[in-house]
Parts: structure tokens; C-alpha cells; sequence
């Protein structure tokens, strides 16, 4: 190929790439800008791209309130609870249904996939009443469990299924007990695939909102369900509810573009999504 | 598995030891607390359903059986059918357009280029967002006066539009919202189906002089004709069921213009708090879920897409 013709080539490449990363970027950088600007630019018309002034006041008001403490403590117990448990009993299932090639068992995970989120919240939302937990932040620990638990297992039955079994074999016929070779043979090599599941049954947690808005109360919210609650109080000043949107969701932004390698792999594997 | 169904002759010729009579153990104690898990979360409430479903049950009054009352009040429900047919607009439309775009950006990310692994990193930001903060930023820019929508428009000669707030304009907004989000997912799947096809197919192209497109049609294509098959099951059932971004930018609205299956189930559940009827509505819902997922199944066993591999 010519140089000339290299370089048309590299120039395309290059047009088409900012046409495909420029949606999801020129949102970000708009949902900044509208969280960093005072009341009046955010009102202008034309839009005030980069203000003049920048009003870092949205987010000390979003920060300071007493509430946000709450809301952000909820979140990180109810997303941390839900994957932390995920993991303890969804690894070794994963490894579990890999080796007892148990194929079937993954319909169930399946009608999970399928099933829509507002569907476990009914039978669940009277079990919670009838248990006496709504007030608490258990309901909305244990609903969350209908996204984390399926997705480590998926997970996991993918990955333990391309691990190596010789050394799991060999192991077991030096008389190690099964639960000797899960713990110091399958599960060392298994590091990378349960980070994978760790991510993303985080993501899908700590994202989730269609459980919260029905099983929070005024001290239990998540920070999504806090969010949303915003919009009627404050509907007309956009600067601190952009702020507050963005403070949300920047955890998640972040691990994404740092852990975008074991997320795109997760995806690809497994093609989940919680709720 | 031939060696632990005649392991005399196998294991005690290559080793020369006496064998040591070894079963493969038991996983049952590994899978016991994760089905205890599933059970009570997930076959629990499905078991829970279908007996309310046959209930007369609302929440705070007594419960009386009236078996299959609920699922024949659905069809003459006006605002039930209506949610069938959003749903059924929304969802065709947000399995066709990521589908679309989703292709061409993976025709594009399967170059070699510095950066790679950033960009790709940046371009599936708006599927791992927090769904209801992308939400609020969208509502804003639907703002008929205010919002950076309308301004963009008048940057191309084109005039205001009302967006989410009228009802003609309110589904194909939030399907630009749904296919904004879910392009990277439909990607991220063709992109390893670009990445699986063997590189003679193109090298033999090369050489007979094949253009560009004639590659792509005639080999790519039809090779990831099965991540195509799985990407459009994927985003048919996350369509079906979208609720975040709904729920948040419009609530259904205007009027009920854009209520789906899945917003008319919440207002009946959790508005009305009438459960059994509620219930019957998250089985018709399934089913129609799976009614969709088989019509699919069909639809790509009657153009014989070969199996090349699946992702999953």
C-alpha cells in the first residue's frame, strides 16, 4: 500500500472513530458542564458550553447536605452486602455446576435474565411487610441478590470451565478432599474471572433503582433512588441536580474506563445485565 | 470420561501401581447454598405469582380466589393492550437501531489502532452509567426552551421539536435515549464475532481483488450472522422490559403515550397496590417475553445462520 494511501486510510480511521466515541463523550463533558455553572448560564439560550464562572457550589450543596452521608452509606452497604454475599455462595456454585457439567442448571439463571425486575418486588414486597423488615435496608439487601447471585454464577461457570482439570485431577487422586482442591487448586487460578464478577455485580447493584423506589423509605434510599426523588423537589435549578447525577454515577464511570478490560470481557462471556 | 468408566486398565498401565478406587466427588455441597439463594429469591416469587395471580388480592383487604378472573379482565384492559403495543413499537425499534449502529461501530473498533482499549473503554460508558442520573441529563436536554437539543437543531436549520413532551414524539425520543445507551453491548458481542473469523477468508479476498464492501457482505457478514442473532436476543429482552430510563424521564407519560407493559405493571402494583391482577400481568408479560425470544429462535432457524460458536 502506498503512503499516501496509508495515511487516507489512517485519516478515515481516525473521522470515524470521533463519530462513534462522540456521543457517549460530548454527553459527559455536558452533564459537567451543566453541573459546574451557575443558575443563570445554565438558563441561557444559546447554552453556555464553558462558563466564565464556574459554580463548584453545586456539588459543596450536594455534599454537605446531612442527608447525602445517609444515602451514600446506604448504597454502599446495600451494594457491598448483596456482592459480597454474591460471591460467597455464587463461586463456589460456579464451580460446582462447571464440574457436574450441569447445563440445566443454567435455565434457572436464565429465567432470571428474562424475568423483569418489578416482578420479584411484589411476592417479595409482601414478604418483607409480612416479615415486619420494610424501614430497614435488609428488603433492599436481599432483592438485590436477584441481580449479583445470577450474575457471579454465570460468570463463574464460564470461567471455572476453561480452567485446567489435571491439576484438580491429579490432586484428587492424592486423596484431597473435593473441598481441598476448591480452596487451595480451582480457586487461586480463578482470581481474574471472580474480579470480573466483583465488577460487575457491583455495577449492576449499585445502578439498580427500580427495586429502591419501591422498598425505600425516606431514611433507606440509595443514591439512584435519592437522585430521582431530587428532580420534583428542584426542578428548575439544574447546576446542583447535574452535580448530584454525576456524583452517582462517577464511581461507576470510573471503574469502567480503569476495568474496562475484565468489563468488556465479563459482557462478552456471559452477556449479562442485572434488573 | 473413558477413564473413570474403565479405570483398571487405564490408570494401572500408565502409572504400574495398584489403582486406587477413587469416584469423582460429589459438587453438591458447593451448589446447596446457591440454590437455597435462588429458591428463595428468585423460584420463591415466581411460585408466589402465579398463586396471586388467581387471587382477588389487594393489599390490606382479604384475599379471595378467583381463578383465571384476572387474566381474562387483560384483553379488554384498553390501557393494558395500548402497553402492549409501546412496548411492542419501543422494542422493535430499540432492537433495530443498536443493532444497526452497533455493527458499524465494531466494523470500526476490529482495526488495530493506538488507544484502543481507552476509547473502547469511553464508547461503553453509557451502558454501565447509573440509568436514572443519564436519565436526568437527557431530561434536561429535551427541555423544549432550554435544552442543548433544540439548540443543535437550529444549528442545522431544522426546527424545535416538544421531544419527550408530546405524545407522537415520545417513544422515538426514548428509543434515541435506549439506543444511545445499548449500541456499545451490540458492539462489544459483534466485535468478538469479528474477532473469531480466521484471517484466509480475507486474504483470499485480497487477492482476487475484492472491494471493501464485497468483503464485508460476502465473508464478515454471514460469519457473525450468529453474534448478530445473539446481540438481537439480548437487546430484545432488555427492551421488553427498559423501566429506569422511562420511568425517569417520563413516568409514561405524556398521558399514558408512553406507558409500557412494564410501567402499567408498576402503577397497578405499587399505585393501586392491586397485587393479584398485578401478578397476572408479570405472567402474561413472561410469556410474551418468551413468545418474542422463540419468534426469534424461528426466525434464525429459517434462514439457516450457521453456528459458528456462540458467545455465551
Amino acid at each position: 500500500m502506498s503512503p499516501l494511501r496509508r495515511l487516507l486510510g489512517n485519516i478515515g480511521l481516525a473521522f470515524a472513530l470521533i463519530v462513534i466515541v462522540s456521543p457517549a463523550v460530548l454527553f459527559f463533558i455536558w452533564m459537567l458542564s451543566l453541573s459546574v455553572k451557575f443558575e443563570i448560564d445554565n438558563a441561557s439560550y444559546p447554552p453556555v458550553f464553558i462558563p466564565e464562572r464556574f459554580n463548584w457550589g453545586n456539588y459543596a450543596a450536594v455534599l454537605d447536605s446531612k442527608r447525602f452521608s445517609t444515602y451514600f452509606m446506604n448504597s454502599l452497604i446495600v451494594t457491598g452486602t448483596a456482592t459480597a454475599f454474591a460471591l460467597l455462595v455464587g463461586v463456589p456454585a460456579g464451580y460446582g455446576l462447571a464440574r457436574m457439567r450441569a447445563h440445566k442448571a443454567a435455565v434457572v439463571i436464565l429465567i432470571a435474565r428474562i424475568t423483569p425486575g418489578l416482578s420479584y418486588l411484589i411476592p417479595l414486597f409482601l414478604l418483607f411487610q409480612w416479615l415486619g423488615l420494610l424501614g430497614t435496608l435488609w428488603p433492599q439487601i436481599i432483592i438485590h441478590l436477584v441481580v449479583t447471585v445470577p450474575i457471579v454464577i454465570w460468570i463463574m461457570i464460564g470461567y471455572f470451565e476453561t480452567t485446567p482439570m489435571e491439576l484438580e485431577e491429579s490432586a484428587l487422586i492424592d486423596g484431597a478432599t473435593s473441598w481441598q482442591v476448591f480452596r487451595y487448586v480451582a480457586l487461586p487460578i480463578a482470581r481474574p474471572g471472580i474480579a470480573v464478577a466483583f465488577i460487575l455485580a457491583v455495577i449492576f447493584s449499585w445502578n439498580n433503582f427500580v427495586f429502591g423506589i419501591v422498598l425505600a423509605g425516606r431514611e433507606t434510599r440509595t443514591l439512584p433512588v435519592a437522585v430521582y426523588n431530587m428532580i420534583s423537589f428542584d426542578q428548575l435549578s439544574w447546576g446542583p441536580l447535574a452535580a448530584a447525577a454525576l456524583i452517582v454515577t462517577l464511581p461507576v464511570l470510573l471503574l469502567t474506563v480503569f476495568a474496562q478490560r475484565q468489563i468488556v470481557a465479563g459482557l462478552t462471556a456471559g452477556a449479562v445485565k442485572g434488573g | 470420561m473413558s477413564t473413570i468408566a474403565e479405570p483398571a486398565k487405564v490408570t494401572a498401565g500408565a502409572k504400574g501401581e495398584p489403582q486406587r478406587e477413587w469416584r469423582p466427588p460429589s459438587y453438591w455441597p458447593f451448589v446447596a447454598p446457591a440454590l437455597i439463594v435462588v429458591l428463595a429469591v428468585i423460584i420463591f416469587p415466581w411460585a408466589y405469582t402465579i398463586w396471586m395471580s388467581l387471587h382477588e388480592w389487594k393489599v390490606g383487604s382479604p384475599t379471595t380466589f378467583v381463578g383465571l378472573a384476572n387474566y381474562i379482565r387483560l384483553p379488554s384492559d384498553a390501557r393494558f393492550v395500548e402497553s402492549v403495543w409501546h412496548t411492542l413499537v419501543y422494542t422493535a425499534l430499540s432492537v433495530a437501531l443498536p443493532l444497526l449502529f452497533g455493527t458499524l461501530a465494531a466494523v470500526v473498533f476490529h482495526a488495530k489502532f493506538p488507544m484502543r482499549g481507552f476509547l473502547r473503554g469511553l464508547f461503553i460508558l453509557p451502558m454501565m452509567a447509573t440509568p436514572v442520573a443519564i436519565a436526568l441529563v437527557w431530561t434536561m436536554m429535551f427541555h423544549p426552551q432550554l435544552g442543548i437539543l433544540n439548540y443543535l437543531l437550529s444549528l442545522i436549520g431544522l426546527p424545535p421539536q416538544l421531544w419527550v413532551f408530546h405524545p407522537a414524539t415520545v417513544i422515538p425520543s426514548l428509543v434515541m435515549v435506549e439506543t444511545w445507551q445499548w449500541t456499545p453491548l451490540v458492539m462489544l458481542i459483534v466485535l468478538g464475532g469479528l474477532a473469531a473469523i480466521p484471517s484466509e477468508p480475507y486474504e483470499s479476498a485480497l487477492i482476487d481483488g475484492a472491494t471493501r464492501w464485497q468483503t464485508f457482505r460476502y465473508i464478515s457478514l454471514p460469519l457473525i450472522m450468529p453474534f448478530l442473532f445473539i446481540a438481537s436476543m439480548i437487546r430484545m429482552i432488555d427492551a421488553v422490559k427498559s423501566f429506569d430510563i422511562i420511568f425517569a424521564i417520563t413516568q409514561g407519560g405524556p398521558g399514558s403515550a408512553s406507558e409500557t407493559i412494564n410501567l402499567y405493571l408498576y402503577s397497578v402494583a405499587f399505585v393501586y397496590y392491586d397485587v393479584g391482577y398485578a401478578s397476572a400481568i408479570v405472567v402474561v408479560f413472561f410469556a410474551l417475553i418468551v413468545a418474542l425470544a422463540g419468534a426469534l429462535l424461528h426466525l434464525r432457524q429459517r434462514t439457516h445462520w450457521n453456528d459458528a460458536g456462540g458467545v455465551a
